[in-house]
């Protein structure tokens, strides 16, 4: 590894207690612990976060961004998984 | 990142890529684009990024010289917002293929370009308080559309900066009212900064719509949302109450409201002047160059030590791991 050509690393912030981790960006850094200490000065400078987490971004396996239709279409035609599919209780309460 | 299937030929792509765009959606990093699309993003992000970073130095030539320990602690927080900024552009621009050292080795080759407003001397401290209000205003009204750009990431990370650089503005704004408010010497400091910043902030638009070749295919594009013009009225018109709650005089004496084309009248901006700077001979840019070259050079042992630091780790963990 050369001085010039550090790792990227995938930055996730927990905005406060009770919050996921959100991903906010990435950075450059030699380790892990210099990831976590950058990604503080560079994504948490006003504040906006209690907890983060680093990975590096060669570690992360992805859905095809283009196989999205074959994919995600499984849920499609599948409504009744949707609480707003049942509609005979209108009016009813509690439900 | 690795992806799990192949990635689709070219027609589909651009059909896809096509769609996207009409559609107002976005473009992710790993969805199939044009090569021009690709190389414009890399160019307009890379610039912008290298911007906020030589951005650094004209506002660092003041924490010393800052009246008070606030104003010094408010323009360090500035300071190191531009570099945050110029870190999240860099990382953006990467996701299209171009590496960090790529695109650092094409700012201190010199190949690169920026923004020429970096190329103006800071004079006094009143330049601080014109650069906040002037320069960071007419990089808001760009950069506002810009959250909203067809490439995603790029979009994102507008959306952070924009929200930081409301506070560069408003200090910016605040410096100049409190020389409004002292002594006739700060007043006339005020307005002294505000004539010399004025004209290179309008020209931070770039150039008029007719000479601006590349701007239509860049908004057919959603890159950029409004012409050059467009954006420089808006900025004009957002400028003049400003001014007025300020008492500062804007230095256009041909400046005023057209009834007919509700927009103000500007008077002619000095093309060629931008013209030199962007040619190299403008008063600051091979200082801001050379200054960006030393610290490169200047952090070569932090950066050395970090990577030599990370090894020793990793190899002693896995010893220690062959151990156990």
């Amino acid at each position: 590894m050369t001085a010039e050509a550090w790792p990227l690393w995938e930055v996730f912030v927990r905005a406060s207690r009770g919050l996921s981790h959100v991903h906010v960006g990435s950075l450059h850094a030699p380790d892990e612990e210099l990831a976590v200490r950058n990604a503080r000065d560079l994504y948490t400078r006003r504040g906006e976060g209690v907890s983060i987490w680093v990975v590096r971004s060669d570690l992360i396996t992805a859905s095809d961004p283009d196989a999205k239709d074959a994919f995600f279409t499984a849920p499609e035609g599948k409504n009744f998984r949707h609480a707003t599919y049942y509609t005979a209780a209108e009016g009813v309460k509690h439900l | 990142m690795t992806t799990t299937t192949e990635a689709p030929t070219d027609t589909d792509g651009r059909a896809r890529f096509d769609q996207l765009i009409a559609s107002d959606s976005r473009v992710e990093p790993r969805d199939w684009m044009p090569d021009d699309y690709r190389r414009t993003l890399i160019r307009q992000m890379s610039q912008h990024a290298h911007s906020e970073i030589i951005g650094m130095q004209p506002e660092a030539n003041w924490i010393t010289r800052a009246p008070s320990l606030k104003r010094k602690a408010i323009l360090m927080a500035k300071v190191q917002d531009e570099a945050g900024h110029g870190l999240y552009l860099y990382s953006a621009t990467e996701t299209l293929g171009i590496t960090r050292d790529e695109l650092t080795e094409q700012l201190l080759s010199g190949r690169a370009k920026y923004s020429s407003i970096f190329n103006y001397p800071t004079l006094s401290w009143a330049d601080i308080g014109a650069i906040g209000w002037l320069v960071d205003g007419a990089a808001i009204c760009n950069q506002v559309p810009l959250c909203r750009c067809s490439y995603a990431p790029y979009g994102r990370a507008m959306v952070r900066i924009c929200k930081e650089e409301s506070f560069h503005q408003r200090q910016g704004f605040e410096i100049l009212l409190t020389l409004m408010r002292g002594t006739p010497e700060q007043q006339r400091m005020a307005q002294d900064a505000v004539n010399r910043w004025y004209w290179p902030s309008l020209m931070m638009f770039g150039p008029p719509d007719g000479d601006s070749p590349n701007s239509a295919r860049s908004m057919a594009w959603k890159i950029k949302r409004f012409s050059n013009d467009d954006l420089r009225q808006r900025f004009v018109a957002m400028l003049v109450p400003q001014a007025e709650a300020l008492g500062v005089t804007l230095p256009d004496p041909e400046l005023r409201w057209n009834e007919e084309r509700q927009a103000y009248d500007l008077g002619p901006i000095d093309w060629s002047e931008l013209q030199e700077v962007i040619a190299g001979r403008g008063v600051c840019n091979a200082q801001r160059l050379q200054r960006r070259r030393e610290a490169h050079e200047d952090g070569r042992w932090v950066r050395e030590a970090a990577a030599a630091y990370a090894e020793k780790q990793r190899s002693a963990r896995e010893t220690a791991e062959a151990v156990a």
